[in-house]
């Protein structure tokens, strides 16, 4: 059973997993934000996760003290999901009924007075998290390792852990993608979430019917492109950024092999059976030419289907193609790990001679 | 003995009217002046729609993040009476203060609550979105958020470096081995090799982003010193700044998001 979980945890499988979960708890989420379901979901998880704790090398992997804030962010992160999508269903089904959201109800709507009543919850807030930091300090110690030493390096050397999506991301991108036109592209994403989002309904208060697009797309890259991804980077990733599965003993003597090849030792020396040529534009003309087509042709091709007609009357051109830029950005990540996983596919674009590889 | 307590006795005194210019706040008139009146609770507005103060609907996650921000700031000026920011100090001073202030928690405090600082930002983003609380007229404060997030992410990144220890360098060597990589702005980032003049290399690892974070080629003392200075002065000032511009604009647009 353990080994069967090793196995699974092994991103090529585990992300297709969750991918599916994912689309269940979004598709389903009447079924998902109900009282019952998180009932019934505890009851199931909670043994699991007693008799996870139950494997030394599980447990040193969540108890090491500076990955106890991703334990923690985990449970809130399901738990306020989970949160999120009760009160979209609740809303959701009063919309259908003709009624309005909770948030919009005339006793809702009535002023109340700053103080005491926000004040208090404030107050109350504070508290509680004072508690639960004192607690924390006093229980876990705040790591000190060995003097720096810039001539020997831990194996494995990881970023702080709210960075372990992009280092995870090096496995698929060079860092010039994975560490800087990825998390430049996320941060002007988010920058441009408002304007690129022109719905007007779902303004204050919770709810997935109004606003499926919005909350399909955010919530996948969040999930499943940031959380997930983080969760691997961190307990999933051990010496040479190994992939080692929950339950196993970080072995420095893990050894994988790895066969993973350009597309274009596809394209000559497979399919063409012909010696790399040496004008690096040749050899890597069909990465380039697929690259310019995902880059140049996708959008306004996708812009002519009934889809992106739709989308540009709602909300103009320059917002739409933005908007395709951004998804595109965000849709390589999944397209390269796909690739990787099927046919070992190292690079589309491989130009080390301008540190170019794609 | 008249049927006066202590309590409020006290607030008869001269010195308690001199502090508080309102009396008790049970009615409507001194509830909206204990707001007015005190610099701190005036950034709220006097009366709110009862959504606001709901926590299913708030999550409380912002104003978290900003009780945190205060207590790192505290808790930050506490250790810098303890810790030089050089290379032969610097790792000495963490073990002292360790080993000096019997039962000390104020290093724990400020580790742990950078990250639960990163958690409450991200968490109150993510109310933000399931709300649909960045929609008009709250554009401009969700980028504004958007950045104190980023500024969040790089004061937990600098002062990752200070302890001087192991987990301290070789973490920001990998963090800032990505910049090598920028396009352009990095000695190892594509299109760098384009930038020269005959044998004169315009991005080198000696004046590229790199060098720039870290002043020097690798993670040495002068970047420890440039990560102090931009953890304990610049990015807090800059954060500081920008939270002032959030809270006015939640007030100014609206103040906490409700249905139209």
């Amino acid at each position: 059973m353990k080994e069967f979980i090793n196995w699974m945890a092994d991103p090529i499988r585990s992300f297709p997993v969750v991918t599916l979960l994912y689309y269940l708890m979004m598709r389903y989420y009447r079924i998902v934000g109900t009282k019952k379901f998180a009932y019934i979901s505890l009851a199931v998880l909670l043994p699991v996760v007693v008799w996870f704790c139950t494997d030394p090398n599980f447990v040193a992997i969540i108890l090491w003290p500076d990955n106890i804030p991703i334990n923690i962010i985990i449970v809130l992160i399901a738990w306020l999901t989970w949160y999120s999508l009760y009160r979209c269903a609740q809303n959701d089904e009063r919309l259908e009924q003709g009624l309005t959201p909770i948030e919009a109800t005339p006793e809702n709507r009535e002023k109340v007075w700053t103080w005491p009543n926000l004040v208090y919850v404030e107050l109350m807030c504070m508290i509680g998290t004072t508690i639960f930091l004192v607690v924390w300090a006093i229980i876990f110690k705040a790591p000190l390792e060995e003097p720096a030493n810039p001539t020997w390096a831990p194996n494995p050397a990881k970023a702080p852990w709210y960075f372990l999506g992009l280092q995870e991301m090096l496995v698929y991108f060079d860092p010039w993608m994975a560490g800087v036109v990825l998390p430049g592209l996320i941060v002007v994403g988010l920058l441009a979430v408002p304007y690129i989002d022109t719905n007007p309904k779902g303004n204050g208060y919770f709810t997935i019917a109004e606003r499926k697009m919005a909350m399909w797309f955010f919530m996948f890259g969040w999930l499943v492109l940031w959380i997930y991804l983080i969760i691997v980077g961190t307990f999933l990733r051990g010496p040479n950024w190994t992939f080692y599965g929950p339950f196993e003993f970080w072995d420095f003597h893990k050894v994988v092999a790895e066969y993973n090849v350009n597309l274009s030792e596809f394209v000559w020396v497979k399919w063409l059976n012909m010696p790399m040529p040496h004008n690096m534009i040749v050899r890597e003309f069909l990465g380039i030419i697929l690259t310019a087509v995902y880059v140049v042709v996708l959008p306004p091709l996708s812009a002519t289907t009934k889809w992106g007609k739709k989308l540009i009357g709602d909300m103009g051109k320059v917002r739409y193609y933005i908007f395709i830029f951004l998804l595109l950005g965000m849709t390589s990540l999944p397209i390269k790990m796909v690739l990787r996983w099927l046919f070992s596919l190292k690079y589309i674009i491989a130009l080390p001679e301008l540190e170019l590889s794609l | 003995m008249s049927g006066k307590g202590f309590a409020d006795k006290v607030r008869e005194t001269q010195v308690w009217k001199s502090i508080f210019r309102h009396g008790p706040p049970n009615n409507a008139r001194n509830r909206a002046a204990v707001i007015a009146g005190n610099v701190f609770l005036h950034l709220h507005p006097i009366k709110l729609k009862k959504s606001g103060v709901q926590l299913g609907y708030t999550w409380c996650m912002g104003g978290l993040t900003f009780f945190i921000f205060l207590a790192l700031t505290v808790t930050g000026l506490l250790l810098m009476f303890y810790y030089r920011p050089t290379a032969e100090y610097a790792y000495n001073d963490i073990i002292a203060l360790k080993e000096h202030v019997p039962l000390g928690i104020m290093r724990e405090i400020h580790r742990w609550g950078a990250h639960a600082m990163v958690i409450t930002v991200w968490l109150h983003m993510f109310r933000v979105f399931m709300t649909g609380s960045y929609k008009p007229p709250r554009e401009f404060n969700w980028g504004v958020g958007v950045i104190l997030l980023v500024l969040t992410l790089l004061l937990s990144f600098t002062g990752y470096l200070l302890p001087w220890d192991q987990l301290a360098i070789w973490a920001i060597t990998v963090g800032s081995n990505m910049a090598k990589a920028t396009p352009f702005l990095g000695h190892g980032g594509p299109g760098a090799a384009l930038a020269q003049i005959g044998d004169f290399v315009m991005v080198s690892d000696k004046n590229d982003v790199r060098f720039q974070l870290l002043a020097g080629r690798f993670v040495g003392e002068p970047a420890l010193l440039r990560f102090y200075i931009l953890h304990c002065v610049f990015i807090p000032l800059v954060v500081g700044t920008l939270i002032a511009v959030h809270f006015w604009r939640v007030r100014k647009d609206g103040g906490i998001s409700a249905p139209l």
